[in-house]
């Protein structure tokens, strides 16, 4: 007796989903992080700590997620490291958030009148609180519509934990798949789940962006 | 750390890394064509006055682009066969990614569209111009010359994306890594040594697109 695709199947699929937000998350947040300091870093006054950055930028930018999560995953028991597939797929994900946020707040922080900057210095005013008080905020303002679509983009970059075994949201469905042999409805339910976790916050970027622009 | 590096057998199997770029980049500058083509008659219908034909394109776009093109290419590879459409895992690399390229570029392209002001489309008006030359010259070229920055970086996404469908069986770079990876248990240098050809890949696309765009948009900008 074959399963058909029904109610409980799809609590399933929710219930992979979990992990899917759960993930997201983590690797926003500590990516978020490391990626201030990218951001910082790719616009400090040193020339080789600007160059480095630019590498590191680079580097995640010009090769494909799921490469960074192999080479991660395969590349963390050579230090020595006995990892589980989540302290893998968190690392990977983390370092690719840092590159893409790290390039994107570059641009915020560059954004921000030179004036502003100028008047701070002017003030006396050191780096940390120049950055803090005055830049930062402005830059947050700025960074904010291209940071959450990036967070929509990790969301969806999450799905790639299913190619190396995480049981989230895409792996749910593909067992799902293997189970009941509905393949169409499965996908479209798994497709459907990511749409509503993602159109929410692609409609806060985009209305913030509108009011952003409004004000110019 | 004591494990001694290897690569002997990663560039033994040289021919098969070659076989795999040249499917990369089949597959990728496929996907790219036919999607930028759909992308436009998707923006068309969702810059269009009637309301149904808006509907759809939006849905369409929508849809694609809060989903996850491993998802999109699984409903094609895995999905489709159950209405009676099969395709081989190629084909059904290259549909997903030609779906999922058109969205984007439809909304890229809108963009660019949206830029050109509506006087230069009076002034080729005034000049007797036929309507397709119009869209032509004075829309489309202009429209993605505007655009066509976010496009080639759509492009070279798409290109690192491809990376994906080695999971539909699709003869790609990582399929014959993988495949690579399973003889020979190599799997970091062979990792290692994927990341370096596609970033050294996703440089030719930014050199080649950049030349493209130069020869193509060769006109004085005023």
């Amino acid at each position: 007796m074959i399963r058909q695709f029904g109610w409980g199947e799809f609590l399933f699929l929710l219930e992979g989903a979990r992990w899917t937000v759960v993930l997201s998350l983590l690797a926003f947040t500590l990516g978020g992080a490391l990626g201030l300091a990218v951001a910082l870093g790719r616009t400090s006054k040193w020339g080789w700590l600007r160059i480095l950055m630019a590498t590191y930028i680079q580097i995640f930018q010009g090769t494909p997620l799921l490469i960074q999560l192999f080479f991660v995953y395969f590349g963390l028991p050579l230090l020595g490291l006995k990892v589980d597939i989540w302290v893998a797929l968190t690392i990977g994900l983390s370092l690719h958030t840092s590159a893409f946020l790290g390039e994107i707040w570059r641009g915020s922080i560059q954004a921000v009148p030179d004036g502003q900057s100028e008047a701070a210095r002017a003030l006396g005013i050191g780096y940390m609180h120049r950055m803090i008080d005055v830049v930062l905020p402005q830059a947050f303002r700025i960074g904010l519509p291209a940071t959450i679509s990036f967070l929509v983009n990790l969301i969806k970059g999450t799905a790639l934990a299913a190619l190396l075994g995480l049981t989230e949201l895409t792996r749910s469905g593909q067992l799902m798949a293997n189970i009941t042999f509905q393949p169409l409805q499965v996908y479209g339910a798994v497709a459907l789940i990511y749409f509503i976790i993602c159109v929410p916050l692609t409609y806060c970027s985009a209305k913030i962006e509108r009011r952003l622009n409004a004000a110019r | 750390m004591n494990y001694t590096f290897d690569f002997a057998p990663v560039f033994a199997a040289w021919p098969s890394l070659v076989d795999g770029v040249i499917g990369t980049l089949k597959m990728s500058s496929l996907s790219m064509i036919f999607g930028l083509s759909l992308g436009i008659v998707f923006m068309m219908m969702r810059m269009s006055k009637k309301p149904a034909l808006k509907a759809i394109a939006v849905g369409y776009i929508e849809m694609i682009r809060n989903t996850p093109i491993l998802v999109q290419v699984f409903f094609v590879f895995f999905g489709m066969p159950a209405i009676g459409i099969r395709l081989s895992g190629e084909q059904a690399a290259i549909l997903a990614m030609t779906l999922n390229c058109a969205a984007y570029a439809a909304e890229i392209v809108r963009g660019g569209v949206q830029s050109i002001r509506p006087g230069q489309i009076e002034a080729g008006r005034a000049l007797g111009m036929h309507a397709v030359d119009i869209y032509r010259f004075i829309v489309f070229r202009p429209a993605i010359r505007a655009v066509y920055p976010a496009l080639c970086s759509q492009f070279i996404l798409m290109m690192l994306n491809s990376s994906l469908m080695s999971s539909v069986s699709a003869e790609e770079l990582t399929y014959f890594a993988q495949t690579l990876d399973a003889q020979t248990f190599r799997s970091f240098e062979i990792y290692l040594t994927l990341g370096v050809i596609y970033l050294a890949l996703s440089q030719f696309f930014s050199i080649a697109l950049g030349v493209i765009g130069r020869v193509y948009f060769s006109y004085p900008a005023k």
